[in-house]
């Protein structure tokens, strides 16, 4: 085989890896992107079966223990101040869950309008807000960094609720 | 006092680092051989004021000095002494010192094993080490300083996340970083090479040991990172395709690809700009990997807004190394000799192949990465992909690499024939199709063809070394007695391959495992896997700076005591935070495991995992590695020594 035949045969070999991977890519992001949507977007646009990432602020007191099928799950109702949506979980809910605080959770609508999460995501403190329901915030006008304030802390996000309630 | 003993050395390490650029690398554009002698002791003096530099922090650390913002920001008094040591590194600013002070190491570690390099390579090797590490102590000082002080000193710290008050996150940044500057040798190498303008097969014996040894604590870093997840956080996973464990992922799927092709040019001079291109790529990578993340930019473009000076500042300096090397790379590359011919079906081919396979399998990872925070910067999409995306575009492309992975050392360098090769590794495809099918069968398929495939690397390099020694064919006893002949080389491939397969297998069964989640009191005994899980006693319990709530579970099958295991909560005072401990009980090929949650009205909630297969994902990660430093124990790598070219080529 001939140099050239050899260089043409390896670049061949390399634009289908790459082609390949590409497309692999394509293919998957057709299926498997998971929008993420605060309860409003949920209840505007939420199909059932559809994955999505909902992220909110667990409204305090509403966590509770429930039986279903045998096994132990946690329910709590999340909220962007505007809607509210049932979340089931099942399972152990991350040690930095708070009632009151941000959280993120992935999983699906069922039939009844609930939300049967597959996973809870819980990472703040008291001053860190996951960019997600920050952007829920900020979409929901609680705040706006163009004003260059800082985030509200967690601990009032509580009472900014209830001032949205007061509101509506 | 010694913080600013600290300050001052982290400053001065910065100037040393800028002539340890400068002055090499125009001294190796001069000829000049007292500018190029300068590299080694610049090189030893910036390691030791980055070594005072780290000790400082430490020190105030170590002693509680409140007044150094970073540790009023990081520990607290009551914090056990061990992680007030190794919280010094465990925050962005002490990270990046770390990051630092290996990359000096690095540039040490050149100028002692370096001897036998031509002295304009090694001078350029060492100041292109010191332009890299300039940037990022510019940064440090400039930006993200570790021992600014803080006035009126605070009585007390903020306290450390518990979540990082781990022995096993101890030890994994240190060795991480090792596996990610590491590779900043590599690339020194390569960008001298460029600016040289020549390489040879003596570059590929001088860079591969560098890169087989970033490589192996590269491995042992993920692992460990990986493990630490499994019992720390508690969710029974493994890994979870988050940003940061891509951002390790990816420089270790290229470093990879860099330990292969570095073979071909050592062996046979060919794939040599290729081998340049995957040494910056790879350090590229590890070092928008480590920054990316540990800046937050990863997570959230909206991270720049709180800190735009920082975000500019990384993204200006990753800009002009990656930037930089890639454009000296288009300039020069084409300068470069031509290297051997080889035939597609040939070892250089397999290579060549496996180089593929691992670049696309980091494209793809690569794009999921990046896409989510790219697409909310452009469109303002809010989207994540999760393990099914990857899952999805990574699983294609793994199957033929391990295909490929027992093919490939069989074959001849040169050119090669199929059938020959395929025809020694019959009798390992029929073991491989027995497992796979017979897994397939009896749980589920795509197991199924994961044990195949760990059947067929295990196996397959069972059979390498059995080839080798002539097993069956000689009598026992000599080829009991080749088996001390085979040259490091070939036990460390048959080794990591093997080890792949065993994380493989792990992979595999770990699908099968099983867990429960459940609400119940004392007393009470749950069956998961054949096992009865005993809920004996909830009990309240002292920590040194946490107060922990403890369940104790017997785990008992047809009767007999398997394991008392003992999963808690933990609750911080410091700052009311709780965590998980996880009780794990292992038996190699399975773990029980077990974890504590929320409790209400007396009952407490438990979940219940059978993991099977769990401890082999960490422990082919460990013989993997065990194959890296194998191979760097083969004499014709070891740099200094003569420089033999081949000699004793067939046991390659």
């Amino acid at each position: 085989m001939k140099r050239k035949y050899r260089r043409l045969w390896l670049v061949g070999l390399c634009l289908t890896g790459l082609g390949s991977a590409v497309g692999l890519s394509l293919l998957a992001f057709r299926q498997n992107v998971i929008f993420f949507v605060t309860p409003s977007g949920l209840v505007q646009q939420g199909t059932p079966g559809q994955v999505f990432r909902l992220g909110g602020l667990v409204q305090s007191g509403t966590l509770k223990r429930a039986d279903q099928d045998g096994s132990s799950v946690a329910q709590f109702q999340v909220t962007d101040g505007v809607k509210t949506v049932e979340v089931t979980y099942r399972g152990i809910l991350p040690d930095l869950f708070r009632e009151g605080q941000g959280v993120v959770a992935l999983g699906s609508l069922d039939e009844h309008g609930g939300f049967q999460a597959s996973e809870v995501l819980a990472k703040h403190d008291e001053n860190y807000m996951p960019p997600d329901v920050e952007a829920a915030l900020k979409k929901l006008g609680y705040w706006n960094p163009a004003t260059g304030q800082k985030p509200p802390p967690a601990s009032t996000w509580n009472a900014l609720l209830a001032k949205s309630k007061g509101n509506s | 006092m010694i913080p600013e003993l600290g300050h001052y050395a982290l400053a001065l390490a910065a100037v040393i680092a800028f002539t340890q650029c400068f002055l090499p690398i125009w001294g190796a554009y001069r000829r000049d051989a007292r500018l190029m002698g300068a590299a080694g002791p610049l090189a030893v003096a910036q390691l030791l004021a980055l070594a005072v530099s780290c000790f400082a922090l430490v020190y105030s650390s170590v002693v509680s000095d409140f007044s150094v913002t970073n540790v009023y920001e990081n520990s607290a008094s009551t914090k056990p002494l061990v992680y007030k040591i190794t919280g010094a590194w465990g925050n962005h600013e002490g990270s990046i010192l770390l990051w630092a002070l290996i990359l000096a190491l690095c540039g040490v570690a050149v100028t002692l094993r370096g001897g036998g390099l031509p002295s304009s390579l090694r001078a350029r090797v060492i100041g292109v080490l010191g332009g890299t590490s300039a940037g990022f102590l510019l940064y440090a000082v400039l930006l993200s300083n570790p021992l600014l002080r803080t006035w009126p000193a605070p009585a007390e710290g903020q306290g450390m996340n518990p979540l990082l008050q781990d022995p096993g996150l101890a030890v994994h940044p240190p060795i991480l970083y090792l596996g990610y500057v590491g590779f900043a040798v590599p690339f020194a190498f390569a960008v001298a090479a460029l600016l040289e303008g020549r390489i040879d097969a003596a570059w590929g014996r001088w860079v591969r040991p560098w890169a087989l040894l970033s490589w192996c604590f590269l491995t042992c870093g993920i692992a460990l990172g990986s493990w630490w997840a499994y019992y720390e956080l508690g969710w029974g996973g493994y890994w979870f395709w988050d940003p940061v464990e891509n951002a390790s992922l990816l420089p270790w799927l290229t470093g990879t690809a860099l330990v292969h092709s570095a073979i071909v040019v050592e062996k046979r001079e060919a794939l040599k700009i290729w081998t340049v291109l995957l040494a910056i790529g790879t350090f590229s990578l590890s070092l928008s990997g480590t920054f990316l993340v540990r800046s937050g930019i990863l997570n959230s473009v909206h991270s720049f807004a709180n800190d735009p000076d920082r975000g500019v500042f990384i993204l200006g300096l990753l800009a002009i190394v990656i930037g930089g090397s890639l454009v000296l790379f288009a300039w020069r590359a084409p300068k470069l000799a031509e290297g051997g011919l080889f035939a597609p079906l040939s070892r250089e081919g397999a290579l060549v192949l496996n180089n593929l396979f691992l670049v696309s399998i980091a494209t793809v990872v690569l794009i999921g990465t990046m896409y989510p925070p790219f697409a909310d910067l452009l469109f303002g999409a809010k989207i994540s992909v999760g393990a099914p995306f990857f899952q999805a575009t990574v699983l294609p492309l793994v199957v033929p690499l391990i295909a490929a992975m027992t093919i490939g050392p069989v074959l001849a360098w040169k050119r090669a024939q199929l059938g020959p090769a395929l025809l020694r590794l019959w009798w390992v495809a029929l073991i491989a199709l027995a497992v796979g099918s017979f897994a397939a069968v009896g749980w589920k398929l795509l197991p199924g063809i994961a044990f195949g495939g760990a059947a067929w690397l295990i196996v397959g390099s069972l059979a390498e070394i059995a080839e080798r020694i002539r097993l069956f064919r000689l009598p026992f006893g000599q080829s009991l007695a080749r088996l001390g002949g085979i040259s490091p080389a070939v036990w460390g491939s048959a080794v990591a391959h093997a080890g792949f397969g065993v994380t493989v297998a792990g992979i595999a069964a770990m699908s099968l495992a099983t867990s429960v989640v459940v609400s119940v009191p004392v007393g009470s005994v749950q069956h998961v896997a054949g096992y009865d899980w005993k809920l004996v006693s909830l009990e309240t319990l002292p920590g040194p700076n946490y107060i922990s709530r403890e369940a104790t579970i017997d785990v008992t099958r047809d009767g007999k005591l398997i394991a008392v295991m003992r999963p808690a909560r933990h609750s911080f005072t410091s700052q009311q935070q709780t965590t998980t401990d996880t009780a794990i009980h292992t038996m190699i090929y399975a773990d029980l495991y077990a974890v504590l949650g929320d409790e209400s009205g007396g009952d407490a909630v438990l979940r219940l995992h059978y993991n099977s297969g769990a401890p082999l994902i960490w422990l082919g990660g460990l013989i993997m590695a065990l194959g890296g430093v194998a191979s760097l124990l083969d004499r014709r790598l070891r740099v200094g020594a003569p420089a033999r070219r081949r000699t004793v080529t067939a046991t390659a």
